[in-house]
């Protein structure tokens, strides 16, 4: 089990109020990912989760209990930190056998969990090294491992992969999908990276300044988002936003549109731009053009195969079933 | 500087301190052993004659000689027991924030200021003299019979003030490492349900490992020499119950005029020092390496 409930929870700092009351639910064995730009208070949020802050009121439920005022240890979750927060002076091993001895757990028992741990984690060969001699993707599995064998109630990572190169962090992402997929565990997963979000989230909560911008599965957010920054936030690369007498012919105060709902020409369309920077990554095409009235750069992705470069001239088509209306005040038109 | 002929003018442009150095240190570590082997009393003047082994034989065999050791070792032995677990506590108070932060921690540091000399009389005069100091007039006037510490507990009362001012040293070393530590850490061990007394096992007291080591090292090598704190308060006595072996040197050559002697002794300090150290190495140096 682990279904973890805020109500109403709010964390200020003195006087500055970090997360303002904030109700959210996360279902049993739901991939949630907390993702916001940095600073949003999104690892205040799970640290508060987490015990290591205290709320400044409001309640965090675990499994119906009232845990806000339980210690980090009684509230059944384990952590993967950013840093990994290895103990450097322990092999791997104790590392892992760390939360076990603490709980008093039995020689027997331990080495069950430290072998069935390493087995699923490829560091079999590894548990007599020190930290210090692993490479950051094991140092990470190590930290993966000491939250495994607590056998939480649920785990919280704390932007596990952002030390990682970007190579070791796909493979990673895939490692922790899988696990979550086996574990059927509930994981709280916080991240700024966007792809990040959308790959692994069963739930994704956009968070800004502390507040819940949306909450939803990843496609919802994509195609149905709330307001501008969501729009803006979901996305790689960004949806473009035309203000202005275009928006107008909407019926909105602005339109969004993603790069990649929109047609580019050689010959015609109904937008004619000029190329500035054409990024040519094989499979697609990022266009940054200039000249459509209301949005300045536009973002836009090709085919692979087009064939233009800087100063040219592109003809634009945004598909019309694509659009996105937003008000004055950012919000979704509906 | 990897090129063989970088490697080999950097050797050349550092040899004359180098030399200089090694000059310096081996004029005067020469100049002792020599003298040592000579009878050379400044009492009676005339042949300095070679006499061999004997300085040392009577140096070894003075009665005083076996009290000193001993006196030495307690002496070290106890300031280094108190500094370490005074500033492992120290540290730990410390490190919290706390209103005058700052403040405190420069009056914790400000003993390591204080010259021995004045630090020892202050100490003797002012606080531990049974009639005028302090602790006398505390005692008394709660109808007590004041304490003659110098009288009564020599030895500890030494150790106390060289305590006292060797405190700050070891506070402030471990308490930079101790700030050194990733708070991350900690709270994983926090989460990993480890109780505080169990975070400062196995948490803490490992990462202080180091710094503990480089306290130990360098308050021996200076604790082996402690003399200003014996002349100024109990010159050695009463008998030889605060005598160490520096100050059993300093007995025989300056104060029996004893050159030979004293330059024996002088020799067998510092085997002893050496024989420390290299315990010392063996023992906790291996922290050093990691």
């Amino acid at each position: 089990m682990g279904r973890i409930q805020l109500k109403q929870v709010k964390k200020s700092f003195g006087e500055c109020t970090v997360i303002p009351p904030l109700d959210l639910a996360i279902e049993d064995g739901e991939f949630t990912v907390f993702v916001g730009p940095s600073g949003c208070g999104k690892s205040t949020l799970l640290r508060l989760i987490a015990g290591l802050e205290d709320t400044t009121s409001g309640m965090i439920e675990i499994d119906g209990t009232n845990a806000t005022l339980l210690p980090p240890a009684k509230r059944g979750l384990a952590m993967v930190f950013q840093s990994y927060a290895l103990y450097p002076h322990m092999s791997v091993r104790k590392n892992i056998a760390f939360p076990m001895k603490m709980a008093g757990v039995n020689e027997a028992e331990q080495t069950k969990r430290i072998y069935a741990a390493a087995k699923a984690l490829n560091l079999t060969d590894y548990l007599d090294r020190k930290p210090g001699q692993l490479s950051g993707g094991q140092r990470q599995r190590v930290a993966i491992g000491r939250a495994i064998v607590r056998e939480p109630t649920a785990f919280l990572f704390d932007e596990p992969l952002s030390n990682l190169d970007a190579a070791l962090r796909v493979g990673m992402r895939l490692e922790i999908s899988e696990l979550h997929k086996r574990l059927k565990t509930t994981m709280i997963y916080v991240t700024h990276d966007q792809v990040e979000a959308m790959t692994m989230a069963d739930k994704i909560v956009v968070l800004q300044a502390g507040g819940i911008e949306q909450v939803g599965s990843p496609l919802e957010l994509y195609k149905t988002p709330r307001n501008r920054f969501v729009a803006g936030f979901i996305g790689s690369p960004k949806m473009n936003f035309i203000e202005g007498a275009e928006a107008a012919q909407h019926n909105a105060f602005a339109i969004g549109i993603r790069p990649e709902h929109i047609d580019v020409s050689i010959t015609h369309g109904q937008w004619q731009a000029t190329v500035g920077v054409a990024e040519h990554l094989g499979s697609d095409t990022f266009l940054h053009v200039h000249g459509v009235p209301g949005c300045d750069p536009m973002t836009v992705r090709g085919g692979g195969d087009i064939a233009v470069n800087h100063g040219d001239t592109v003809w634009l088509t945004p598909d019309p079933q694509h659009i996105h209306k937003f008000d004055a005040e950012g919000l979704r038109i509906k | 500087m990897a090129t063989k002929a970088s490697k080999a003018a950097a050797r050349l442009m550092i040899s004359p301190a180098v030399l200089l150095l090694l000059g310096w240190m081996i004029a005067p570590l020469a100049l002792t052993l020599y003298f040592s082997f000579l009878r050379y009393n400044l009492i009676m003047p005339g042949d300095n004659l070679f006499v061999g082994w004997e300085n040392y034989y009577w140096f070894l065999t003075d009665p005083s000689f076996k009290a000193a050791m001993i006196n030495t070792l307690v002496l070290v032995g106890g300031v280094l027991c108190v500094t370490v677990l005074g500033g492992i506590g120290f540290a730990l108070l410390l490190e919290k924030p706390m209103f005058g932060q700052g403040i405190i921690r420069i009056m914790v540091i400000a003993p390591f200021f204080v010259m021995p000399t004045v630090s020892a009389l202050i100490w003797k005069n002012m606080f531990m003299n049974p009639v005028n100091g302090i602790f006398g007039q505390i005692a008394s006037g709660l109808g007590f019979a004041p304490i003659d510490f110098f009288g009564q507990f020599p030895l500890l009362s030494i150790i106390f003030i060289v305590s006292w001012q060797w405190l700050p040293f070891a506070t402030l070393i471990l308490l930079t490492a101790l700030q050194s530590l990733d708070q991350e850490q900690l709270e994983a061990a926090e989460m990993d349900g480890a109780s505080w007394l169990n975070r400062f096992r196995f948490i803490m007291l490992p990462h202080l490992a180091r710094a503990i080591t480089v306290v130990i090292l360098i308050q021996t090598i200076f604790l082996l020499s402690t003399f200003a704190e014996i002349l100024v308060t109990t010159n050695g006595g009463p008998g030889t119950a605060t005598t160490n072996l520096t100050y059993l040197v300093y007995v025989s050559s300056l104060l029996q005029f004893d050159v030979g002697m004293g330059s024996a002794g002088g020799v067998i300090a510092i085997i002893l020092a050496n024989i420390v150290a290299i315990f010392l190495m063996r023992m906790i140096g291996k922290n050093l390496d990691a």
